[in-house]
């Protein structure tokens, strides 16, 4: 979606608020927060991703927000969607009465081993790369309403495989448990005039892991 | 925790989580500004919710919490960087496969499956962003500063590395080459910085202690070390 989420070559943000050292969590609620979606996301019951929720916060709501109120406002909508509570429950802050209570609650041992384990996003499965390292590629210009990992400035640019990471889950389908589509993510090279015109220095560059799916030859 | 207050606070959270979830999800066209404290009553509530309906154990959030604040952070970044610096061999390896590397130290974890090592020499300098969201190499680094995740430096690390750099105090000559490492998708980066003069001799904790998060990320150089410098 072209969202404010994909907010790469905006000039308009300001200058960054840069801090040399900060908590990993500013407020308490923010560690509940990141640990609750942690903990739901380990159950294997949610049935759409992180991100997609984030991405359909209104754009002034979006900017507003601090990154853990985007997180919270996440996991309640993945947690509505993947039936796992109501909306009714969420604004009351109780069980819907005769609500089954669920066995799903992780111990902390299994939380923290989900935690630290490695997440199987990549697939040994057999399929046929469609580009090859040093092939010139151009990212195609495409404008779905859904969630991708193709930014907007990058589309209809052209750069060359850098390298072929192998074969992965394709998050556009993904994220809304519409199928794995596994397939080959690439590293690509885009050279920052490409992107950006003759204000880029002329050897500096921009990688982006991009799927087999937004890609033609160039 | 004082058993009489978390009650109190849970049925406090309860009313006030009604109303403020409410504003959340009808907050399209409003200038509604959350309170930090309505936040914070949300997620009470939120939290009691889970765990009355046995989806969440308290517990468990407890020890997440505790593993991030505690037990990783960009400490396993840097003992990673300087072993690269000392053993040559390990280097190769970083560099070949930086997920199986940096296993070698036991760090491993949610955003580590594919973590790639991108190394900072005098003619190449590297600097890692997530426009669209947030990925960081949490194993390695934990989990990113707020301005990491801002819009500032997400929108401008891409057409404007060298002025993003320049104002957090970085100024690059103009013969390097910048490469930015979107992370759009599986891929986590970690920059291996160069290895600052004047660290001849010094073991490898020592080299560890020099090497900074913002170093890693790419925003910022390794200073040279006066020759007294110890660890």
């Amino acid at each position: 979606m072209n969202g404010i989420h994909d907010m790469g070559g905006m000039q308009d943000m300001g200058a960054v608020e840069y801090a040399k050292t900060e908590p990993v969590f500013h407020e308490a609620w923010e560690g509940r927060v990141y640990a609750i979606s942690s903990v739901m996301q380990a159950t294997g019951k949610l049935r759409l991703g992180l991100r997609p929720p984030m991405e359909a916060i209104p754009p002034g709501e979006y900017l507003r927000m601090s990154y853990y109120e985007r997180f919270l406002t996440s996991i309640i909508e993945r947690m509505v969607a993947s039936d796992l509570v109501t909306r009714a429950e969420i604004n009351s802050g109780r069980p819907d009465p005769g609500s089954v209570k669920a066995t799903l609650a992780l111990s902390p041992a299994e939380a923290v081993a989900a935690q630290l384990k490695n997440p199987a996003t990549r697939r040994n499965v057999p399929v046929a790369a469609r580009f090859h390292t040093g092939q010139p590629v151009r990212a195609l210009n495409m404008n779905p309403v859904t969630h991708t990992r193709l930014p907007r400035y990058a589309r209809g640019k052209s750069g060359t495989i850098e390298r072929d990471h192998g074969v992965f889950v394709f998050s556009d389908t993904n994220v809304y448990s519409l199928g794995e589509k596994p397939q080959h993510l690439y590293s690509v090279r885009f050279s920052a005039r490409e992107l950006w015109g003759h204000q880029a220095a002329p050897q500096d560059a921009v990688y982006l892991d991009l799927f087999d799916d937004y890609l033609e030859p160039a | 925790m004082n058993t009489t207050r978390r009650d109190f606070l849970t049925a406090a959270a309860t009313v006030a989580g009604a109303t403020a979830t409410h504003d959340a999800a009808h907050a399209e066209g409003h200038s509604h500004q959350d309170l930090p404290s309505d936040v914070e009553l949300r997620v009470k509530s939120l939290e009691s919710l889970l765990v009355e309906k046995g989806l969440v154990d308290r517990a468990a959030l407890d020890a997440l919490v505790d593993t991030y604040e505690h037990k990783v952070g960009p400490r396993n970044g840097a003992r990673v960087v300087a072993r690269a610096w000392v053993d040559p061999a390990f280097k190769e390896r970083l560099l070949a496969n930086g997920t199986a590397a940096i296993g070698e130290f036991g760090y491993s974890g949610n955003q580590g499956a594919d973590i790639r090592v991108v190394e900072n020499t005098a003619k190449v300098h590297n600097l890692v962003v997530c426009t669209l969201c947030s990925c960081y190499p949490w194993p390695v680094l934990g989990l990113p500063p707020v301005w990491y995740k801002s819009a500032p430096y997400r929108s401008r690390a891409v057409i404007d590395p060298r002025g993003v750099l320049r104002e957090m105090g970085t100024e690059l000559p103009l013969e390097v080459e910048v490469r930015v490492w979107d992370s759009t998708a599986e891929q986590r980066y970690l920059v291996l910085p160069e290895r600052p003069a004047g660290t001849q001799g010094l073991g490898e904790d020592a080299l560890a202690a020099l090497v900074t998060r913002d170093a890693m990320i790419g925003v910022a150089r390794l200073v040279p070390q006066q020759r007294e410098t110890r660890g």
